[in-house]
């Protein structure tokens, strides 16, 4: 785990007493609203329809088991029983008190954890796959650049007035669970041809209304000239970006009007500048970050194949559990076991103060005290002994927590939509909870395999609809929510933008309209083809006629 | 169709209704129906004087329908603001 040096503590203690003075002034009436609002947002604290929200960062999705506690404390004692986790590996609560955010504040920095650049048109939380550093097909742990790029970013007085927000994804594994290539900009660990690890650069991608794969600006570059090339990127956009329309500020506009080439060129000439200067990221500082990131002491054991074949021929329901949640660790004997927050029937990525007080615990007897979030909404516990699988199984059963559909058709992604967003048009969750609620047999959710469900209740794109497999978005339509649905759609490393199948449907409609893409996907694929794969094959005629009868072909 | 003003309490983002009495309470119950454009705008200019006062942030005049005696925001929004998530009773506030 990173742990803040001494410039970070300091400064964040002085941010909360600062903010501690503002709402203070706020409160007294010396500030008027529109005064204090970015002073608010600066600090990650939003008003949304029902009371104050607050966005907590977790630096690329890895958190202390310590800080989940103190997450549960924060729930229990300031807000109402339960947090939020997000599409960026973010927490949020959703029914903060003005009064007392200084005062949770206070409590985040004492475990090391910030609202600062959760909102803001600046670099946001940097975000990283969830399996950093444990992976059995990565290439290397992101987090050491995800972290210097998160110090470099962090109040930047350059890139703290952007036109819009920026977002930053890493992966150092060629399996892209970091979606990156829908990040403005996105960073993909692979080799070059002399064997040297290096980035991909991908910039201009994104959802929202405007919705892009983003480009590949430069094939490879070198670890120690990320923080330059980071920086040519930014200060391009932060020139060329549009700040007269909001829907047109996102650098996702700017590199595809100007076409990749001209960004590219633009970019180089100012890395001209960048690239021999300061921000040559000395190799003691990776080190020195590097040893933060440091494996735990693993024992030296062998894996346990065979004694956990003989306890799943027994244990059917412990079976699924391994073979949907549970992945290969790169260390023999341990494994990376995945905690669903999909039960059926219940909102994606909620959980309540007493849940995180038990996976603090879980992490701190299974898994070296570590958690990690996904940018889908679950968490997990990226050490965990090969032998003590069953064990803690049967404890994720009792809390709820061992849903073994990781990657499946209820593993849906959902923003909190409606009822609680002040943007959102429509309600995200409750179609969620009636999809989860119509695919409860396990064996069905095993036979349809991979597939992803993405849920958004505006164009705002937070719950990620352009890139599920099936992609919802909720839309006002006179004043009734209506659903539109997008098929095939992905954000792996083979990223694609969904479909549109056709007009919007009405709630109650939903959960059959995926039931007859499920039946036509059953009658369409060819042996055991993905979903999305049968998608690329068949096309889009196939789902709409089944969802909208054959009459729509014609229409 | 009668009116009503909601807004959000600046101390704790509650969200609350202007009251017959000038005060706000967190139940639409007892929030001022508005049948009248004077009394519209005579409730708005104490809205946004408490506005002012710093009790409360962005004032707004919403439409109400009554059914059996009990005012309900006819936008699902404002009723979601009104009477909590639809998908979690136990949020409710009162």
């Amino acid at each position: 785990m990173y742990r803040y040096d001494e410039f970070d503590a300091r400064f964040v203690n002085e941010r909360v007493a600062q903010f501690r003075r503002q709402v203070k002034r706020r409160l007294a009436g010396e500030l008027t609203e529109d005064q204090f609002r970015p002073l608010r947002l600066m600090n990650g604290l939003y008003l949304q329809l029902h009371a104050y929200m607050l966005r907590i960062n977790v630096p690329y999705g890895t958190l202390a088991s310590k800080q989940m506690r103190k997450f549960a404390y924060l729930a229990r004692n300031y807000d109402r029983n339960f947090g939020h986790f997000t599409t960026r590996q973010n927490l949020q609560f959703n029914w903060i008190k003005l009064e007392q955010v200084p005062d949770i504040l206070q409590h985040l920095a004492d475990v090391e954890v910030t609202g600062i650049q959760s909102s803001g048109n600046c670099v946001r939380n940097i975000t990283a796959d969830q399996y950093a550093g444990r992976a059995k097909d990565e290439l290397a742990d992101p987090r050491v650049y995800c972290e210097l790029l998160r110090q470099y970013s962090f109040l930047h007085p350059e890139f703290s007035y952007l036109p819009r927000k920026f977002k930053i994804a890493v992966t150092g594994s060629p399996n892209d669970r970091a979606a990156v290539a829908v990040h403005d900009i996105g960073l993909r660990m692979h080799k070059n041809e002399q064997g040297q690890i290096g980035f991909e650069v991908l910039v201009g991608g994104g959802l929202g209304r405007t919705p892009y794969i983003a480009h590949t600006i430069r094939k490879w570059l070198a670890p120690e000239d990320l923080l330059a090339y980071v920086e040519s990127i930014l200060r391009v956009y932060n020139m060329q970006g549009r700040r007269d329309n909001i829907h047109k500020a996102r650098i996702k506009i700017i590199v595809n009007q100007m076409g990749i080439e001209k960004y590219r060129e633009l970019v180089d000439k100012d890395f001209e500048f960048t690239k021999n200067g300061a921000l040559k990221v000395p190799e003691d500082e990776v080190a020195r970050i590097n040893a933060y990131f440091a494996p735990p002491q693993y024992e030296k054991l062998e894996d346990q194949t065979q004694a956990l074949a003989k306890i799943r021929s027994g244990d059917r329901v412990f079976d699924r559990w391994m073979r949907g949640n549970v992945i290969e660790h790169k260390v023999p004997g341990y494994a990376i076991v995945n905690l669903s927050l999909k039960a059926p029937g219940k909102t994606p990525g909620d959980i309540t103060a007493d849940k995180m007080d038990a996976v603090a615990d879980l992490a701190d007897q299974y898994s070296f005290g570590e958690i990690r979030v996904t940018h889908r909404q679950n968490l997990v516990l990226v050490d965990v002994k090969q032998s003590e699988l069953y064990e803690l199984w049967h404890k994720l059963v009792e809390l709820g927590l061992a849903t073994p559909n990781l990657g499946l058709l209820t593993d849906i992604i959902c923003c909190p939509g409606l009822d609680f967003c002040a943007l959102a048009n429509a309600r995200s969750i409750p179609i969620a909870q009636d999809i989860s609620r119509a695919f409860t047999d396990l064996d069905e959710l095993q036979k349809i395999g991979q597939f992803t469900i993405n849920i958004s209740g505006c164009m705002n794109a937070c719950g990620h609809h352009h890139v599920g497999h099936i992609g919802i978005l909720g839309v006002d339509k006179r004043g009734e929510e209506f659903f539109q649905l997008t098929l095939g759609g992905s954000s792996d490393q083979h990223a694609s933008l969904g479909d549109r199948l056709g007009p919007g449907l009405p709630q109650a409609e939903v959960p059959a309209a995926i039931r007859k893409i499920v039946d036509t996907y059953f009658v369409v694929r060819q042996q055991q083809e993905r979903f999305l794969d049968t998608y690329r094959r068949v096309g889009i005629e196939p789902f709409k006629a089944a969802v909208y009868g054959e009459e729509s072909q014609a229409a | 169709m009668p009116q009503m003003i909601i807004a959000n309490r600046l101390r704790d983002g509650a969200v609350v209704f202007l009251a017959p009495n000038d005060n706000w309470d967190m139940a639409i119950a007892a929030g001022a129906l508005i049948d009248t454009e004077a009394d519209a705008a005579r409730l708005m200019a104490v809205a946004k004087q408490h506005e002012l006062n710093c009790q409360v942030i962005d004032p707004q005049l919403i439409e109400i329908e009554v059914k059996d005696g009990k005012p309900r925001p006819t936008a699902i929004r404002e009723a979601i603001r009104a009477f909590g998530p639809t998908i979690r009773t136990d949020l409710t506030e009162v």
